[in-house]
């Protein structure tokens, strides 16, 4: 059994099936990239494995997806503790529009922590688990909206860090960076999955097999292939994988 | 044809020049004749003694549109939230053009109504307290006002609330949170400079306001006593006593137009120091 598993899952945007008939077991402690052009679904999955896709209206999934073995849209199931399990970063970094700390702090007091100290304490330790500790550790007071895309990016990761969730969900994390930026996201993505399960959608080849354990790959609205992110990129079961692995579409 | 388009805009400048000269030519000197401070701080407004002191009308219309404030302000944030976050689709349209309908309704419409239903209610309720009187208070004045500056507040408020990126609203559900501490924590607080700018407005529109006012408020000249008692707005003073008052007591009562006229454009100039603000965040 793996951290998540998804069970044949479709899922609907209305009408329209914008995934078909998915199975794909996430194991804990590993990178998994989700790769494939442009509407292929890869977010629409990685958005249900928070359930953010209840936001979008006329949305409907069918079959499962087990955390832990917990179906994650079964009414027991409260979203707001699922998400607080499953954490997310953004394609764009999103700071809210207040100070650096009050960001990272924003989790830990929306689930009851009021205490002074150990606000602090949970501040300091995800801001350095995300590595930006030493960048912002004179301005904490100061608004996150001043910062490179970078280093919000970052914070927008010690913000998810705080809340300290299981699981944590990528949806193209640098995409609107630079390239320094973009591979200091990538070290610490390597280095969260100690303690962390990641799953990541990227757009970037390159990225999933630096950074990968596993990688998916999809195609309008089918996953592909599925399998180890080094035997997916040298030896692609699938024709469909091995062209756009190598360029010919996408 | 350039030129016609000039003369018009020249219009509503020199209306207000005019209105300036106007006020102010007539206003100042009366100020300066019955002393600045017996005018603005004196608490006896006897016309006939010539006793001019406006602070019971200053006073009341501060009380008055605090108490508008007090009653519409969570009303019109709630009904914003409602509107920008929780109402079905189907409703929407239903809502939005009722609230704006009320900005449309005239104030004497608003007054009768004040005077048909609300002075009943409150005078039924001074009554099983004792307290006697008619109906016509502080209280009766602020509820009325208090719908009155509901669609200013709805309309700003709502838009300002529209225009705070998703992506805020989708960070902090990612979080844990839930709905309305998202709304209440992330959304409203991005939104703030639009939600004070239509609270200011808000509070533009009541102290402003007359006819409604009138209808229901006493209008006694004293000193304001109670949120169960009859009150005098500056706006009121001047309508009740225009009709008859000549020589001191007429330019005392253009006076009082001077005194509303300086709060009128202290509460423009919030709002435009806030837009600015707004634009530079």
């Amino acid at each position: 059994m793996g951290k998540i598993d998804i069970k044949d899952m479709d899922l609907f945007y209305g009408s329209f099936q914008a995934l078909k008939n998915v199975n794909l077991e996430i194991e804990p402690n590993k990178i998994t990239a989700f790769i494939g052009p442009s509407g292929c679904g890869k977010s629409t999955l990685l958005k249900s494995l928070n359930r953010m896709n209840d936001l979008v209206e006329g949305c409907r999934i069918d079959g499962k997806i087990l955390l832990d073995g917990q179906d994650i849209y079964a009414k027991s199931m409260d979203v707001n503790t699922l998400r607080k399990r499953v954490g997310m970063v953004f394609q764009k970094p999103n700071p809210f529009p207040m100070s650096i700390y009050d960001n990272v702090a924003y989790g830990p007091r929306t689930h009851g922590i009021r205490s002074k100290a150990k606000l602090d304490e949970i501040v300091e330790r995800s801001l350095r688990n995300a590595a930006i500790w030493d960048e912002v550790k004179d301005r904490l007071k100061k608004s996150a909206l001043g910062m490179s895309g970078g280093q919000q990016q970052r914070l927008c990761i010690a913000r998810a860090l705080a809340v300290e969730p299981e699981v944590l969900l990528m949806d193209e994390p640098t995409s609107a960076l630079d390239p320094i930026s973009t591979s200091k996201i990538e070290d610490l993505a390597a280095d969260l999955k100690k303690d962390y399960t990641i799953v990541m959608v990227t757009h970037n080849m390159q990225q999933a097999v630096r950074i990968s354990d596993n990688t998916a790959f999809f195609l309008l609205g089918e996953m592909i292939e599925y399998n180890n992110t080094e035997k997916l990129f040298s030896i692609p079961s699938d024709k469909r994988t091995e062209d756009y692995i190598t360029g010919r579409f996408g | 044809m350039q030129g016609v388009f000039f003369l018009a805009a020249c219009a509503s400048v020199l209306a207000v020049a005019l209105i300036c000269i106007f006020l102010f030519a007539n206003g100042i000197p009366a100020m300066s004749e019955i002393g600045i401070f017996d005018f603005l701080l004196g608490e006896e407004w006897r016309p006939s003694n010539n006793i001019y002191g406006i602070l019971p009308m200053i006073m009341g219309s501060i009380y008055v549109t605090a108490g508008a404030i007090v009653i519409g302000v969570p009303i019109g944030i709630f009904t914003s939230v409602f509107m920008a976050h929780y109402c079905p689709k189907k409703i929407y349209p239903f809502l939005k053009s009722a609230t704006e309908l009320l900005a449309g309704i005239p104030s004497v419409v608003y007054g009768f109504f004040g005077l048909v239903v609300i002075v009943p209610m409150i005078r039924n309720y001074t009554a099983a307290q004792g307290i006697g009187g008619n109906g016509q208070t502080m209280l009766t004045a602020s509820i009325i006002l208090g719908i009155m500056i509901l669609p200013t507040i709805i309309g700003v408020t709502e838009s300002a609330m529209r225009s705070v990126p998703d992506q805020y609203y989708e960070g902090s559900l990612a979080l844990g949170a839930t709905k309305e501490r998202t709304i209440f924590r992330i959304v409203i607080p991005a939104a703030k400079s639009g939600v004070i700018a239509g609270i200011v407005l808000g509070i533009g529109r009541a102290i402003g306001e007359t006819m409604a006012v009138i209808m229901v408020a006493g209008n006694q000249p004293r000193m304001p006593q109670g949120i169960l008692e009859g009150v005098r707005t500056m706006t009121t003073n001047i309508v009740m006593e225009m009709g008859y008052a000549a020589d001191l007591h007429r330019e005392a009562l253009i006076a009082t137009a001077v005194v509303l006229f300086v709060f009128i454009l202290i509460i423009n100039a919030c709002v435009s120091l806030l837009n600015r603000r707004s634009e530079n965040d």
